[in-house]
């Protein structure tokens, strides 16, 4: 019953979405030249399902790969951060101002760069636009550990390298978690952006793109929700990881 | 009887923003093994620096903290020290917070028995039964009995304790003084309890010494002249009132409010 809830309320919810927007467009009478609705979304699947799959894979790799890299120099910079305050006051404003800047900026100076590795440029994209927030809440998980937590280790002649392992990493994991499932949405942000403006690009980006060049509207949107498909299942692997190794950090309801 | 603990003459100041703060002045205290020894004094007079030299995890200015006949310089092994936090690790079960030390001291252990000791401690403070529960899932009174089984379960010499009662209800707190009780008696150690309860430090300790306001030097020291096996009750004799009255008095010593009625 439980488990029959927890997959039927959110496919209710995408379902009334759905409803609401069909009878927006077929309240307003607008062709699908204006704008698509749900109905119009089969058949561009249908016709466009080998590209769907190819570009799919393609943003979804390219997403997935920047993310992991994300994860990697993230952790290791909040490392940095959470252990030496010297670090953390030089990185913070640099961070905070590079985070700042939009990155669809950078795509002209990434093209530049690396000419013609459309793959890495995307990649790198992906990476650029969210290990940002995995470098604070690792940086601040690790600086705001308790004295108290390291010391019992410490008093024991625990070496750093221990205390960081068996105290500091696990207490930081459902921060670390947290942040993942903010740079899980931005990494795909990133991959599309370099997608969509960089010309004869690959992926989904690419695909809406020329749905874009060849007026047709129900096929970018196919792709739009294609992405948002893609979005979904990320996430939720992300939660899928952070029930195995952050499970205790959730506390039972009621 | 030799001492186990010695405390040499040691003096600390902290550095702070508006020059240093001498926090420990000429200091000295010995216990003999196997000897409870309470500490108290008033707020803020240096009594938790005391328990971070004795553990290794602070360097006293000058002076020698001494223990077992070795100089103390560093964290050691032969340490157990609780706090006033219990400081459970919320990842582990009550069982795998318990043996966490063990991994660091005595990583060659078997589990099983690395198990066994775990819930032999955990029994005896009358946590049989809650070894698979999470730390949130226990009251607080029973976490702080989980954490003093985590700050023995390696066999140490010495149990430092800084506070451990102090966030307790004070039913909860007799229940665990006689749980402390309790587990002395059934393997004994040296204890070094930082308190600010004058009962507590009655019932529990063999000598209670009465530090002076900041920077501390020792003021006093009481012999605790009962018998081992207390119970609550002693507390109330005319003997154990007139400690209590004695270490009152001499607190307001320290507080700097001499002969203040």
């Amino acid at each position: 019953m439980e488990t029959l809830q927890k997959i039927a309320v959110p496919l209710a919810a995408i379902a009334a979405f759905l409803a609401v927007w069909e009878l927006i467009v077929w309240a307003n009478g607008w062709p699908n030249y204006v704008m698509a609705s749900p109905t119009d979304l089969p058949a561009a699947y249908v016709r466009f399902w080998e590209l769907f799959l190819v570009m799919g894979w393609q943003t979804l790799w390219r997403t997935v790969l920047g993310l992991g890299l994300a994860v990697i120099f993230g952790t290791l910079l909040g490392m940095v951060m959470g252990f030496s305050r010297l670090a953390r006051e030089a990185l913070y404003p640099l961070l905070v101002g590079f985070n700042a800047v939009p990155k669809a900026t950078l795509v002209p100076v990434l093209a530049l760069l690396f000419i013609g590795q459309h793959d890495f440029n995307t990649v790198l994209m992906a990476f650029l636009i969210s290990f940002f927030p995995i470098a604070v809440s690792v940086g601040i998980g690790l600086s705001t550990l308790e004295p108290e937590y390291r010391d019992i280790l410490r008093a024991l002649g625990a070496s750093r390298f221990t205390i960081f392992r068996k105290i500091a990493l696990p207490k930081t994991l459902p921060e670390f978690f947290g942040a993942l499932k903010v740079s899980v949405t931005l990494a795909f942000i990133g991959t599309n952006l370099v997608e969509i403006v960089s010309p004869h690009g690959r992926g989904l980006g690419a695909l809406f793109k020329s749905g874009e060049t060849n007026g047709d509207y129900p096929l970018m949107f196919a792709v739009l929700i294609a992405l948002a498909f893609l979005g979904i299942v990320l996430y939720y692997a992300v939660v899928l990881l952070e029930r195995i190794f952050a499970g205790w950090a959730e506390r039972p309801q009621g | 009887m030799n001492n186990l603990i010695e405390i040499k003459g040691v003096s600390h100041a902290y550095r702070t923003r508006s020059g240093p703060l001498p926090v420990l002045d000429n200091l000295n205290v010995t216990v003999p093994q196997d000897e409870f020894c309470a500490v108290v004094g008033p707020s803020g007079c240096g009594k938790s620096t005391l328990t971070r030299l004795v553990s290794g995890l602070m360097k006293p200015d000058r002076g020698e903290v001494w223990l077992h006949g070795e100089r103390v310089t560093s964290p050691r092994k032969t340490v157990g020290m609780a706090f006033q936090n219990p400081v459970m690790l919320e990842w582990r079960t009550i069982l795998e917070n318990v043996m966490l030390p063990l991994e660091i001291v005595a990583p060659q252990m078997k589990r099983a028995e690395a198990e066994a000791r775990a819930c032999h401690l955990l029994e005896m403070v009358g946590l049989k039964g809650f070894e698979a529960k999470r730390p949130s899932e226990l009251s607080g009174g029973m976490r702080q009995r989980a954490s003093l089984c985590r700050a023995i379960v390696h066999r140490p010499d010495v149990l430092i304790m800084d506070e451990p009662f102090g966030a307790l209800d004070n039913f909860t707190r007799e229940d665990l003084w006689q749980t402390m009780r309790d587990l002395r008696a059934a393997e004994p150690f040296t204890c070094v309890l930082i308190t600010h309860d004058l009962r507590e430090s009655v019932f529990l300790g063999d000598q209670v010494i009465v530090l002076s306001g900041r920077p501390a030097r020792t003021q006093y020291v009481l012999d605790v002249d009962l018998p081992a096996d207390r119970t609550i009750d002693i507390l109330y004799t005319p003997k154990a009132t007139e400690m209590l009255h004695v270490l009152r008095d001499q607190i307001r010593i320290a507080q700097g409010r001499d002969g203040g009625h």
